[in-house]
């Protein structure tokens, strides 16, 4: 395929959609809901790394783009598209100070007008003064490509690291110490001295990374196999070291927010075997979660007199296996009619039975058992020797064991003949049979593993909560595991570690945008399918599949396939 | 029936229709053991829709396959794989995003035995039967001159390589009879002699029993033991390649009624069906 040069009105072009999305930003409020958030204290704002952020990622493109065929006008064009983008916004704002659109256009306030110009006096001045601005940011962003790329990837990441440790400051306050805190932060955003020794230290930091890993990487190919394996355990007992201290670091609030992400963990494993190994599209998920939830209540509850007459009240210990045997029943029971099913008649099929299963909870006929739309109180808490796990940071450690297990079963899996047979099945369920592969059974295996971790995510999660209504259990649910499954990186099992964090963590964290928290979801869900659709931690086998006309022969050897499924 | 004894596969009667289509009509074959059988025909002939009758892919309307004489019209084709039916594919078909090893070791899927609890555990039964699954896929990939390219993906290897692979897939399930779809389609002179010698290696030394589609006349004439002419869904013939060369009704069933009349043909077949 043969590239037309860049031609500078390619500039503008890019320049104008990006103009448009600062508007639509603009105009459905976010501006404002982020100009309270502060990154660097009382000089950069949410809103502005927002506005100008675009301007970045356009003027990086294009640049990028000239860089490509016509060297010589990549300054050109990154001023070029920077003005373009900030044109858009210095219009928008003359517009809303001589306009009142507010009756149409909710959020075109003159506050806005400020947020959006530089300067005191909302007038032609500093609506020039933006669109000079964005030229000088597209400038610099064209001068960026001009560096040497390894320089510029760790510049891009320090900056996006700043940004990122000045956006949580929530969670880092928490973490580090004291003292680094007084100087990394103010009350609303970094230090201006702490943004600029963080941007140094992450820019060495990342460069030396990039130096030193392939160097790192050869010496430890280079260790005998033995002596492989003791580096493995020492950073597996590391890591496990710093998850048995996390909630002690994190504190009440932030193991909150880990505990939910462990859940999704949890079920992001077993749905992982589902899709991610045996390719079978599963969208109602939630059910089985809600099966281990709702057997882990009905039996540990007090309430419920219709229940308790029958079965006798259980601790959370004697409930568990229960709750994971029921879900694995109830997988391999659906899983027997839907599994001659294909592709996208099984997604439909399993969505449907996801709604049944909380309709039938939320129905009066089973209300005496399920506790109706009201739901059930009381469930259980685990109790390990004298001490009840109440709070969010002691619920940690049963979560994290829950992860554990759940890890073991599926790297374990993976790297079996039942892995094989899935993945033979994934890749052509014909060829699959012609092996010998008996396709129901191995579909219902995957099906009922992927069950029977939903069903343990479900009882944690009942038992955490200690109470549960049927709203918890919509479909959403299943759309948010398989959405963390895809931003991770499908089939990878560090993949659901980074895509839980990213698609439950981040929202969890980032309260003040919790307006925008499904428009955010979506246009990042459509970025990863454009720009990353192989995941953000993405397995080996995926990455070929989808970069199959970018990438050549890249060997493995089924040893180096073997560690990465170790946690390390 | 007394042809049990000397024939691993016995199709009687066989009838598939899809629709209207009449694709297979009272189809007789009986391949003995050991034996190199070529069917073949012109397009549409119903070849390929046999080997799914074998296989289980579909299930005749009439007749019987049986397998060392058990009945297998119907099965269910990982059921037919067990019993020890491999095939390949017209259109090369392997897991192509992973290894060529890998490739392999999903073809042993059923002599090996590894469950549900042997895999998450890793018992020491599960480990030797790895060790030894991938020692054994190694062999194999040597037996097809693949052994330096088992970490390869196997998308990546040239085209003769990967029908090589695709028997060495077959070859890992330790079959008595193998079904090869067209297995030097689109190979260069030099590979498709590989093949053929590959193909006679597999019986001499593997003593396994070779059901082949082909229309490369060069290769049909000179590794079949028996021919099977199809044409229509129908068999027309059925001889040596010697009786198949020269015989009238493949010749018309090749190049239409007029050509029949002619008088050298056998020349007249290899010729068409080659050029």
């Amino acid at each position: 395929m043969t590239q037309r040069p860049f031609r500078l009105i390619d500039a503008i072009r890019w320049g104008v959609y990006g103009g448009i999305a600062v508007v639509l930003i603009a105009l459905i409020g976010m501006v404002q809901a982020f100009s309270n958030k502060g990154i660097v204290a009382d000089r950069v704002t949410m809103s502005q790394v927002l506005v100008f952020g675009l301007i970045a990622a356009v003027a990086l493109m294009t640049s990028g783009r000239a860089a490509a065929t016509k060297p010589r006008l990549i300054i050109p064009a990154g001023i070029l598209a920077g003005g373009t983008v900030a044109l858009f916004p210095a219009l928008l704002a003359l517009l809303i100070t001589q306009v009142n659109l507010r009756s149409v256009l909710l959020n075109a306030s003159p506050e806005l007008a400020d947020l959006l110009l530089p300067g005191n006096a909302n007038d032609l001045v500093s609506a020039l003064q933006l669109v000079a601005l964005g030229g000088a940011f597209g400038f610099a962003v064209g001068a960026l490509t001009r560096v040497p790329a390894r320089v510029r990837r760790s510049l891009v990441s320090a900056g996006v690291g700043v940004i990122l440790i000045g956006l949580l400051q929530a969670v880092f306050v928490v973490i580090i110490p004291d003292s680094w805190r007084q100087f990394l932060y103010k009350a609303n955003g970094l230090s201006t001295n702490g943004a600029i020794a963080l941007f140094i230290v992450l820019t060495v930091l990342d460069y030396a990374w990039l130096r030193g890993r392939p160097l790192t990487q050869q010496q430890i190919g280079r260790l005998s196999a033995g002596r492989r394996r003791v580096l493995r355990m020492v950073v597996t007992l590391i890591m496990l070291g710093i998850l048995a201290v996390l909630p002690q670091l994190l504190g009440p609030f932030l193991s909150e927010v880990a505990d939910i992400i462990g859940i999704y963990i949890i079920m992001g494993m077993g749905l992982n075997i589902v899709v991610g190994f045996a390719g079978l599209l599963d969208l109602g998920y939630v059910a089985f979660f809600a099966i281990g939830a709702y057997t882990m209540a009905v039996l540990t509850t007090p309430e419920l007199p219709v229940v308790r007459n029958v079965i006798p009240q259980l601790n959370f210990w004697e409930a568990l296996p229960f709750a994971l045997l029921i879900s694995f029943v109830s997988g391999v029971l659906l899983g027997i009619p839907v599994l001659k099913t294909r592709g996208d008649y099984l997604a439909i099929i399993t969505l449907g039975f996801g709604e049944i299963i909380r309709l039938l909870v939320l129905s009066d006929a089973f209300k005496p058992i399920l506790g109706g739309a009201q739901g059930i109180t009381g469930v259980a808490r685990p109790r390990v020797g004298d001490i009840t796990v109440v709070n969010p940071q002691q619920f940690f450690y049963p979560i994290l064991a829950g992860i554990l297990i759940a890890w073991f079963i599926t790297a374990r899996l993976k790297i079996s003949r039942l892995g094989r047979a899935w993945m033979a099945i994934r890749e052509d369920e014909d060829v699959a049979a012609a092996m010998g592969i008996n396709l129901v059974g191995y579909k219902l295996m995957a099906f009922a593993t992927g069950a029977t971790l939903a069903g343990l995510g479900g009882a944690l999660f009942g038992s955490k909560l200690g109470s549960m209504v049927p709203a918890s259990f919509n479909v959403l649910v299943s759309i948010n595991v398989l959405a963390l499954l895809i931003v991770g990186g499908m089939g990878s099992l560090p993949g659901v570690i980074v895509g839980a964090a990213a698609l439950i963590g981040l929202p969890e964290l980032l309260r003040e945008f919790s307006e925008f928290r499904w428009w955010v979801y979506g246009i990042v869900l459509v970025a990863m399918m454009i720009f990353k659709p192989e995941g953000l931690w993405p397995e080996a086998t995926r990455l070929r599949e989808l970069h199959e006309f970018e990438t050549p022969v890249p060997v493995e050897t089924a040893e180096e396939t073997e560690t990465a499924a170790v946690p390390a | 029936m007394s042809q049990n004894h000397n024939h691993i596969l016995l199709a009687h009667k066989v009838s598939k229709r899809f629709g209207g289509l009449q694709a297979l009509t009272d189809l007789d074959i009986a391949v003995a053991f050991h034996a190199i059988h070529s069917v073949i025909g012109p397009n549409g002939a119903g070849k390929t829709t046999f080997f799914n009758c074998i296989t289980g892919f579909y299930k005749p309307e009439e007749g019987e396959i049986l397998f060392r004489g058990q009945p297998i019209q119907g099965m269910s084709p990982d059921r037919v794989a067990a019993l020890g039916i491999a095939r390949t594919y017209q259109n090369i078909r392997l897991f192509t995003n992973v290894t060529v090893l890998e490739n392999v070791l999903v073809g042993m899927h059923r002599r090996l035995h590894t469950g549900w609890f042997g895999a998450v555990l890793r018992t020491p039964t599960t480990r030797r039967e790895e060790k030894k699954a991938i020692k054994e896929a190694m062999e194999l990939l040597r037996f097809v001159e693949l052994a330096d390219k088992a970490d390869y993906i196997a998308k990546n290897l040239p085209y003769g390589e990967q029908r090589r692979l695709e028997i060495a897939r077959a070859l890992a399930g330790n079959p008595d009879l193998l079904l090869l779809d067209e297995p030097t389609a689109g190979m260069n002179p030099k590979e498709t002699e590989d093949t053929m010698a590959l193909i006679q290696r597999l019986r001499e030394e593997m003593k396994i029993t070779i059901l082949l589609i082909e229309h490369d006349m060069r290769v049909v004439m000179n590794i079949s033991d028996i021919i099977t002419v199809l044409d229509f869904g129908k068999k027309i013939a059925e001889g040596d390649p010697l009786a198949i060369r020269t015989n009238p009704q493949v010749i018309e069933a090749y190049l239409g009624r007029g050509a029949a009349a002619g008088k050298d043909y056998g020349a007249r077949t290899t010729a068409a069906v080659e050029g």
